[in-house]
């Protein structure tokens, strides 16, 4: 489903379906096109308020005290923007086109998140 | 249909399937399970309690998608609503992309969360919208550093883009 959204943006928009740059472009003053950004943005947040009302479980919690929501979401906005993707942008798209770029990122984004993850849970 | 002969209704038309393709989206994350923290974090927790199943996830979206992929440029026709496809072409590895994406790797690990499902659960969760606004911020102060940098040596050849 998720390829088959991407793949629709790209028939449609001729675009990539990277979260990302979708909305780090927004930010930017010389972004022309922002009308389909806007769009995208939205469906995926109907999809949120719908899901919320069919499958209240599908949104798991998050467990972590918000200093750690707050810094964590701050390196997320900074790596993306640094490393020009995330999961969807380099994974998804990314690995499908061979990019060789993305074949280096998404290992690398993978390990540190492993290693944070392994590290976390020693003080747990 | 190319982007100059785009009318209000063709437009308008653009922004119903863009729209589409988010919730489409957003719904695959939803259903796969790339919107519950915990497994995302059981995902990446390789040295304890791995559990793969997200793998599966990612695996059965490039799946799909590369064969998409080839098949949508292979027919030789421009997107509906644009005059060309607009891919990233880079495919050089430098320092920015590596540091960036091990910085993006620990951010996702400490929550469980990365931009789209980020997004999806921000109207149900207050950590998760927090996380967002964060996210803009980081963003934002990406995009101010590197202006500020853009007259200095290396940085100002790749600060401009990001691109996938």
């Amino acid at each position: 489903m998720i390829g088959a959204a991407s793949a629709l943006l790209l028939v449609t928009h001729g675009r990539i379906a990277g979260i990302s740059s979708i909305v780090g472009s927004l930010l930017k003053s010389d972004t022309h096109d922002r009308g389909w950004r806007h769009a995208f943005i939205g469906g995926l947040v109907a999809a949120g308020v719908l899901g919320n009302m069919l499958a209240p479980a599908a949104i798991g919690a998050v467990t972590q005290p918000i200093v750690v929501v707050a810094t964590a979401g701050l390196l997320v906005g900074i790596g993306t923007s640094v490393g020009s993707g995330c999961t969807s942008g380099h994974g998804v798209c990314g690995l499908s086109r061979l990019s060789p770029r993305s074949l280096v990122a998404v290992p690398t984004f993978m390990l540190a998140g492993a290693i944070t993850v392994w590290i976390a849970g020693a003080f747990r | 249909m190319s982007r100059d002969a785009c009318g209000r209704r063709c437009r308008s038309m653009s922004l119903v399937l863009a729209a589409i393709s988010g919730a489409l989206f957003g719904a695959g994350l939803l259903i796969s399970g790339m919107t519950q923290p915990a497994r995302v974090i059981g995902f990446l927790d390789i040295t304890g309690r791995w559990d793969p199943s997200l793998a599966f996830v990612m695996s059965g979206a490039i799946g799909v998608y590369a064969f998409a992929y080839r098949a949508v440029l292979a027919r030789r026709v421009d997107p509906w609503f644009d005059n060309a496809f607009d891919v990233p072409k880079r495919r050089d590895v430098d320092r920015r992309l590596l540091v960036g994406a091990a910085i993006f790797g620990v951010g996702w690990g400490l929550v469980g969360l990365c931009p789209g499902p980020a997004i999806v659960s921000s109207p149900s969760s207050t950590s998760a919208l927090l996380f967002v606004a964060m996210m803009l911020i980081g963003m934002f102060v990406v995009r101010i550093a590197s202006m500020r940098l853009r007259s200095r040596s290396h940085w100002s050849q790749n600060s401009a883009e990001v691109d996938s």
